[in-house]
Formats: C-alpha cells, structure tokens, sequence
C-alpha cells in the first residue's frame, strides 16, 4: 500500500507557509499562541482540554484515520495532542517545525466537518479546536497560498474569486440572454427591490459554472418566482476566511451578505446548493458580524426546492431513471438537519435510488469540505489518500450517478471518482431537477 | 500506628474530603458560568434546556448513540464501572452505618453480595481500561502516564475496601489505606480529569444544543 506523505514526514507545504516561517521569531510566536489559546477563548476551550479522557473513541468518527489504516495520529483527539496539547505544554514557545506541521493537520488533515462531536461521548467539538490552530496560523501569516489567494479576495472583491463587478453583471445578463432563446420571457432580474427572493450563490458559479445560473434562472421562471439577484459586492455568499481563522474577515463577508439582502428588502434568501456558504450564513460569518441566529430567512437550495416540488409549482415529467445515490453534505445535514428533505426531493426526481452507508447525520464528508481542496494542487495527492475511505463508501453503492447537492462536495467527489476510477457521474440536485422537471411557462403576472 | 493520626483520617479528614469535593465541584461549576457570562456569553444565546437534556439522556441510554454501538465492549464496560462507581460509595451497607452513627440517618442499601460483585466488576473495569490504554493504538498514542494514575486512584479504594471487607489480608491497615485513598480520591475529583462529571454534561449540553438548537440534526 502506497504510504501517504504525512507518514513518510516529508510534510508538503507552499511558498506561502515557507515565506511565514521564515519570518517568524520566538516572542511573535509564543505571543500569538498565547492571545489565541487564553486571551481569544474562554471556558468551553479550557473545558474541552479538561474534559478530553483520552479514551480515544472519537477515532472511528474520522475518515482520515480511516483512510491512513487507523493510524493514531489522524484520530481526531490525535491531531489535537499533535497541535494544541503540545502549544499549552510549552506556552506556545514551539517552533517553526512545529508550526510547518501545525499548519498541515489543521488544514490538511480536518475537514472540520464536525463528525467527531458525534462519536466522542462529551461531545468535544474538536473542529473548533482545528479551527484555533487554524486562527494562530493565520495571525502568523502561515496560511496556506491557495486558499489565502481566496481570503484576500474576499477582502479586496467581497467575492472568492477576483470577479469583477461587470463581469458579474455580464455573467448573469449573458445567462439571461441565452436563456430567452429557449424560454420567452425569461428575465434574471438584477436589484429588484422588494422581490420575494433574493437568490445568491458563491463566486466560482459565475466564473466556471455560469449554466447553474442559468438552470436556476429555468427553474425559477417555471416556478413563477418573484425572485432577483443582486448586482452590487455582497453577492457572493460564500467565505473562505471563515476557514482560515481569519474571524474579522469572515464577519464582514457575511455582513456585507445581509446588508445586500437589506437594501433589496427582499423577504428571504434562497441560496444555491453550497455548503459550507450555508454554513457561513446561517451559523458562522452571521456571529462574527454579531447576530446570534441570521438576520434574514436563509433557505438553502435543498429546502428550497423541496418547497417547489411539494407546493406543485414545479412539477416532474419523467422521473430520473439512471441509479442514484445521494451524499449529505457535512453542513447542510450535520449543520442543518436538511437531509430528509433532500430525501423526498430524490425521491419525487429519481425511480432509482440507493443509499450509502453511513449517511444522514452520519455520513462522511467528501474528504474536500473545510477549506481542504482550497489550499489547492500542491495537496491534491494526499486529499486522494485521505478520501480512500469515502472512495470504498462510493463503490459500495453501486451507484451511476452521485448526487451533491454542495460545491465543495461536488469538485472533491468528481477528484475521487476520477482518481479511484468510480465510474460514477456527480451531478447537483438542481441538474436533476432540471433534466426532469416540466419546464413551462409562467408569467409572473398572472399568478399573482 | 499513631492513633491521634487515625482518628484524624477517620473523623475530620472525612469532612475535609467531603467537603472539598462539593464545594470544589460547586465552585468550578460556578466559575465556570462566570467565565462563560465573562467571556463566551454567546453561549447563553444557543444553550436550550430542551436539547441540552435531549442529548445527556440521548447519551445516558446504553447503546442508543451511533459510537457506542461501533465500541460495544468498552461501552458495556464503561456502563457497569459508572453505575458500580456511584452504587458502591453510596448504598453499601457498612458506609450506610456510618452515616447513621454520625447523623442517625439511614437510607436503602445494596445487598451485600450485589455490592461485593459490583465492587469486582469496577476493579475489573479498570483492568480493562488499563490493558485497553496500553493496547489499542489510538488510545496508547493519547494515553499519558497521568491517565495510568488516575485509574489506579479510583482502583485503590475499592481494592482496599474488598480486602478489608474480607478480611484477607492485615484489616486494620487496609481500612486505614481504604479511607485514605477515598478521601484522595474525593479531593482529586473537583481538580482532575474526574472533573468530567462536571464538564461532561456540561460540554455535551452545548453540543446537543447547537445540533439540535441551531443546526437541527441529532448528535448521537
Ligand atoms: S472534524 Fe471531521 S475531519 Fe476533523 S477530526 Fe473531526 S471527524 Fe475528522
Ligand atoms: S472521544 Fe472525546 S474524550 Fe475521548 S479522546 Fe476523543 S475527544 Fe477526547
């Protein structure tokens, strides 16, 4: 069996990490660690170092473990003696290799999906504890390249992916234009305020995947949806710094998310079918920016389409025939409790499905949630490594198509069903819905 | 042996042990509020009765949540050893008298011979923690020499209190060993991983609330 290179310790890493390491010193160093570990916590971190009986049993929870033949140190409770144990042994006097590993397990070796919580007796959130290694990385500037590339995007674009803001207008009438050619009538409507929804995805749609807009744009216009997109920063909700422990950031993002939705003074927000964007919105970047619960109705695509389909103002031609299984992603059924909903949707698509095991709550993430396929190519051999685990609970389905109903699930499983030959398609629910779906003609006028 | 230095250990260190250990326990659940109330107060916007108590009894029941039933063993060891720990101390006979000498109080006790098999069964349980620490990978890799020492303070008292029960070996010295290891035993609790009495339910309350509260999906 090949060996992945975390056991052959040469540890990959980037010109990003290198470059901060070698700008470190010690007091910079013992100085962040400490502000982080008892300045920036509180009880529930202290508690969680205290409480941890080193039983062990959150092991079985994690894919990496799985994945690395049950090696100790991809236990969930491995990586954080390998991390913050270690930091609070030395008061966070450690050094440059140990922080060039640090780095690594935390956001390369957890896809803070949470799964852990759920096996360790004490419910211990060890993601959060991969989320402070995570947060003293990024005060130390020793972030990952690629997915820092994100951060600062967000920071200069408030988007992900350097769109520019005409391009985004472009993008979307673009969509609008090819759209009317099928379907007369067809608008995206940009900044109409007072719309029922306001519909937002996350920046790499409009830079790679601009046809989900416009499958979107189909569905909603069947449906008779008074609906509209923003044109303005604020579009984008997704948020990257919400991964890299960079807090202040990540709150903005997400501020900057809600105001648009304000000054649209639409009466909820209908999300595309991305995870960890859901995650930010309804669970993190909403408490950076202050607001306990999110300031609006945030209805994630899942529920949103569950919601056309049994209301009847989307209704099925033929159903789906190929056979397909359904993966849950981390945090919409982990962090959302959508996956009975997703569950009737396939079912009121597709005559064929088979479920994998585990799933629900339980199931494993895709092995790229995180922020891990974010830090990009120089990591991408070991991400396969890593999800051999949830390539063995693919092929066990048998399945032809896989469904993701998540971006970051979706790129990470079409990387494991080409590198372990699979043989499976990936597609999202909205693909689904839109290959089956009766796609007439409804004038907003007249149903209202 | 002194017999100023056994009545010490058998009247006012007694007091001392309890004492320390309600008001430690108090006090660090009391701290811990502070603090939260201090510096995580967010916690108080999340932290719901209803999940809180969904999930400690979700997880109070053998074999209901996901993990217990992939680590059968340990979770049929570990239930026995919890419900020996507490039934022992509490309800046997002979500590039963002593609370009524000093309190003319009395309440239901364990038969004896459950309690003598209860009492074997913890001893057996920690055993297994012990071979378990040193044998399974993922626990050895975590296991420091202070888990070792905690499952023999636990292991002491009981190990006594069975062998002056019986009688076997030289009585008064292991009673004597027998109160003082559970008087240890009971100072140690407020300040030492055996805290997760405490922690533990607390930590799990606001899992079970954040999954069931916020993210609506169960955690077990
Ligand atoms: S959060 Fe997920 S990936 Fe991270 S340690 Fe826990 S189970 Fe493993
Ligand atoms: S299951 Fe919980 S208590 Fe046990 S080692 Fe893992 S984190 Fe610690």
């Amino acid at each position: 069996m090949k060996e992945n290179a975390v056991l052959q310790n040469e540890l990959n890493s980037d010109s990003a990490i290198e470059d901060g390491l070698a700008k470190l010193n010690p007091e910079r160093i013992t100085k962040v660690i400490q502000e982080v570990l008892y300045k920036e916590t509180g009880p529930r971190f202290k508690a969680y170092v205290e409480t941890c009986m080193h039983c062990g049993l959150c092991a079985d929870a994690c894919s990496y473990f799985i994945s690395n033949d049950s090696n100790p140190k991809f236990s969930p409770a491995g990586k954080v003696k390998r991390t913050v144990w270690e930091m609070i042994k030395k008061k966070g006097n450690v050094s440059t290799k140990f922080l060039r590993e640090a780095v690594h397990i935390s956001f390369l070796e957890c896809n803070v999906c949470k799964r852990c919580s759920m096996y360790c007796p004490f419910g211990i959130d060890i993601a959060y504890m991969m989320l402070l290694v995570r947060r003293i990385c990024h005060k130390l500037e020793i972030t990952p390249l690629y997915i820092q590339d994100t951060v600062n995007s967000h920071a200069a674009t408030s988007n992900q992916m350097w769109v520019k803001e005409d391009e985004w207008i472009d993008t979307l009438q673009w969509q609008e234009e090819d759209a009317r050619e099928e379907f007369k009538n067809l608008r995206i409507p940009l900044d109409k305020t007072g719309a029922d929804i306001m519909y937002s995805v996350i920046a790499p749609e409009p830079k790679f995947q601009a046809g989900l807009i416009y499958q979107t744009a189909v569905i909603m216009h069947a449906a008779g949806m008074n609906w509209t997109m923003p044109s303005n920063p604020g579009w984008d909700n997704s948020n990257m710094a919400m991964y890299t422990g960079d807090n202040e950031i990540s709150g903005r993002i997400a501020k900057s998310f809600y105001e648009t939705a304000q000054k649209l003074k639409v009466n909820k927000i209908v999300m595309g079918e991305c995870g960890h964007a859901f995650r930010s919105v309804y669970d993190m970047g909403n408490r950076w920016a202050g607001w306990a619960m999110p300031p609006f109705e945030v209805v994630h695509a899942l529920e949103f389409y569950h919601e056309l389909l049994t209301s009847k103002r989307i209704t099925i031609k033929e159903k789906y025939r190929k056979k397909v299984t359904l993966h849950d992603p981390c945090n919409v059924s982990r962090g959302r409790g959508l996956h009975d909903l997703a569950r009737i949707v396939v079912d009121m698509t597709c005559s064929n499905f088979i479920e994998m095991t585990p799933n629900r709550e339980h199931n494993y993430c895709c092995g790229a949630g995180g922020g891990v396929i974010n830090c990009g190519p120089p990591y991408k051999q070991e991400r396969m490594d890593n999800n051999r685990n949830k390539a063995d609970q693919l092929r066990a389905t048998g399945a032809d198509v896989l469904i993701a109903p998540c971006h970051n699930c979706h790129s990470g499983l079409e990387d494991i069903v080409e590198h372990y030959k699979l043989n499976m398609e990936v597609k999202f629910l909205g693909d689904i819905i839109y290959e089956t779906m009766e796609k007439k003609i409804i004038h907003p006028e007249d149903k209202q | 042996m002194n017999y100023s230095f056994i009545e010490f250990i058998m009247g006012p260190m007694v007091w001392v042990s309890f004492a320390v250990f309600f008001i430690g326990l108090t006090g660090k659940t009391l701290y811990i509020i502070l603090q939260i109330k201090k510096k995580e107060s967010f916690i108080f916007s999340f932290l719901t009765l209803k999940h809180s108590t969904r999930s400690i009894i979700a997880w109070l029941i053998p074999f209901f949540p996901k993990s217990t039933r992939t680590n059968p063993v340990f979770y049929m060891v570990s239930y026995l050893f919890h419900i020996g720990l507490f039934l022992v101390p509490l309800f046997l006979m002979s500590h039963i008298v002593l609370g009524n000498e000093s309190f003319q109080i009395s309440w239901v006790s364990l038969n004896d011979t459950v309690a003598d098999w209860l009492t074997v069964l913890v001893i057996m349980a920690l055993g297994y923690f012990a071979y378990r620490r040193a044998s399974v990978p993922q626990v050895r890799y975590l296991t420091t020499f202070k888990d070792y020492l905690l499952l023999l303070m636990v292991a002491l008292p009981f190990i006594t209190g069975f062998l002056a029960n019986h009688q076997v070996l030289a009585y008064k010295l292991m009673i004597i060993a027998h109160v003082i290891s559970g008087e240890l035993m009971l100072i140690m609790i407020p300040f030492t991983k055996f805290s997760h009495i405490i922690t533990g339910p607390l930590s799990r309350a606001y899992t079970g609330s954040e999954f069931g509260n916020v993210r609506h999906a169960k955690d077990w």
